[in-house]
């Protein structure tokens, strides 16, 4: 079983601080354009598909499959950085904790966790769908 | 020159060095602009044209035109990481064609080793992306293993396939006197050396290196007049892919796009290229471009690598005869430089007579800049000798 890791905080900005906030809730928010329709990933203020500034949060299920990922595994404390397709089609870069990572597989489900940080921020994680949060 | 080419690289030059304590980051500039100058058989004040990276020190290219003793009327400091120096080619070529200027001098040089310094960026979190993904400490090395393991995932590649790649790139390079890695290696070395980020290994990744190189590239009009054999550029493409607002798809890469762009230019196919220098900062980065590029199909690219398959004189595409990123020299962890050098060396038929490919007329240099697992830029050349 991985160690806990200490994330480092971001230094969030204007733009993203409701993304920040909603963590910081137990929330995973995503943005959604009401122009085109589209959900998108890394949240912005206007939408990276259409251009549209109607772009409105919306809470993801936190529900997704794993895409990709990559143990690291020559460093003091090894960790599992991944990509996460999340039930409403946008793929999220994450770690995946709390696992043995010889057990990981692409494919597999996840659910969202949330772990704290160094710093003021709450860092959305990923875990095995069928474990503990 | 019977040749549709509008310009010309002149003169190549790569340092020798692989750390240099005993050298600044701005006189490695200077000694490659000289070394490259000389090959070309021209002088400092014949370059009207200047072309670096960000990380060249000062303001742009500012700094290093000051430095070197420059009077410059075309100037570029585009910056896509190890692929710049190809988009500077490209885009030396687009100003010679447009009369903007007639000697353009590219340079890189870089001291990593040296300096103890890492490939990792400095983090900016005024950088859009950075607050989503640094906390979860994305690295070269991982964000290029998530892209291996998809692979293998989708298309059945394996290690030992990945491993080919590395085998081939040592037996060029033992007969490469300043390569940094020069013993010849098997499958199972590289199998064997530790893992350093699923499903790379050690041998799986370059090399660090300090050093550089530059370029001259010229209008035809100069070309005419040098003895020097020089380099017709035939064609050129370039693109940037990232996460399509969160449509990833690691399967491919923007060599897709630049590839494309770069054969319709020069009016060829895969299939008529007799070397080709393929940016390998890893194993997986060679694969996906040599399938991206279309000189495999897509998910054969790693039956296209084994069994020496990219070996000069045993395999179907001799590539990075030089040794490559592998294991001659990836000058301040930017490779693109180098696969021009190279490529030139074989259409002069100035590669080591052991790896020179016989009447080589026609190369490809493929630049591979940034995180491919993530966002990175792609700078594709199609080269041409000339008599």
């Amino acid at each position: 079983m991985s160690a806990a890791r200490v994330f480092t905080s971001p230094v969030t900005n204007v733009e993203n601080q409701p993304f920040w906030d909603g963590a910081a809730a137990g929330k995973l928010l995503i943005k959604h354009c009401g122009a085109c329709g589209q959900a998108h990933f890394y949240p912005r203020a206007l939408c990276p598909h259409c251009f549209s500034a109607d772009t409105q949060w919306r809470e993801s299920s936190g529900n997704g499959s794993l895409y990709s990922f990559s143990v690291m595994r020559r460093v003091p404390q090894p960790y599992a950085i991944a990509y996460i397709t999340l039930d409403e089609g946008v793929t999220v870069m994450s770690n995946i904790v709390d696992v043995d990572f010889d057990t990981l597989a692409i494919g597999q489900r996840v659910k969202v966790s949330f772990r704290g940080s160094d710093g003021a921020c709450t860092i959305p994680v990923f875990v095995p769908a069928d474990g503990p949060a | 020159m019977g040749t549709k080419a509008t310009a010309f690289i002149a003169g190549a030059f790569e340092h020798p060095t692989r750390k240099a304590d005993d050298k600044s980051l701005a006189q490695l500039h200077a000694e490659v602009a000289k070394g490259a100058l000389e090959d070309a058989g021209l002088c400092k004040d014949d370059v009207d044209g200047y072309f670096c990276d960000t990380e060249a020190p000062g303001l742009g290219p500012l700094s290093m035109v000051d430095y070197l003793g420059l009077k410059v009327r075309y100037m570029d400091n585009t910056d896509t990481g190890g692929s710049a120096y190809l988009l500077h080619v490209a885009h030396a070529a687009q100003a010679i064609a447009q009369g903007k200027c007639n000697v353009a001098l590219i340079t890189l040089a870089g001291r990593p080793r040296a300096a103890g310094l890492t490939a990792e960026p400095v983090v900016d979190y005024s950088i859009p992306d950075m607050p989503f993904e640094q906390p979860y400490s994305p690295t070269v090395v991982n964000t290029y293993g998530m892209c291996a393991m998809r692979h293998m995932h989708e298309f059945g590649t394996t290690s030992e396939q990945l491993a080919w790649i590395k085998v081939a790139a040592s037996h060029h390079a033992q007969h490469n006197p300043n390569a940094m890695l020069r013993k010849v290696v098997t499958v199972e070395e590289v199998l064997a050396s530790p893992m350093i980020s699923d499903p790379l290994h050690r041998l799986d990744c370059c090399v660090v290196s300090d050093g550089g190189g530059a370029l001259v590239v010229v209008s035809p009009a100069v070309a005419k007049t040098l003895k020097r054999r020089s380099v017709g550029i035939l064609g050129a493409g370039e693109a940037a892919k990232h996460q399509h607002g969160g449509h990833v798809d690691l399967s491919y890469s923007a060599a897709a796009w630049a590839g494309a762009q770069a054969f319709d230019q020069a009016g060829v196919r895969p299939a008529d290229i007799q070397y080709a220098s393929i940016y390998d900062s890893f194993t997986i980065t060679v694969l996906m471009q040599l399938e991206d590029l279309g000189f495999c199909a897509k998910g054969q690219g790693g039956r296209f690598v084994a069994d020496g398959g990219l070996i000069s004189g045993v395999g179907k595409l001799a590539f990075n005869t030089d040794g490559g990123g592998l294991c001659n020299n990836h000058p301040g962890n930017r490779g693109g430089m180098t696969k021009v050098i190279e490529a030139v060396r074989q259409l002069r038929g100035e590669a080591h007579p052991a790896v020179q490919v016989k009447d080589c007329q026609l190369a490809l240099a493929s630049g591979m800049g940034g995180w491919m697992g993530s966002r990175h830029g792609s700078g594709v050349l199609i080269l041409e000798g000339s008599n």
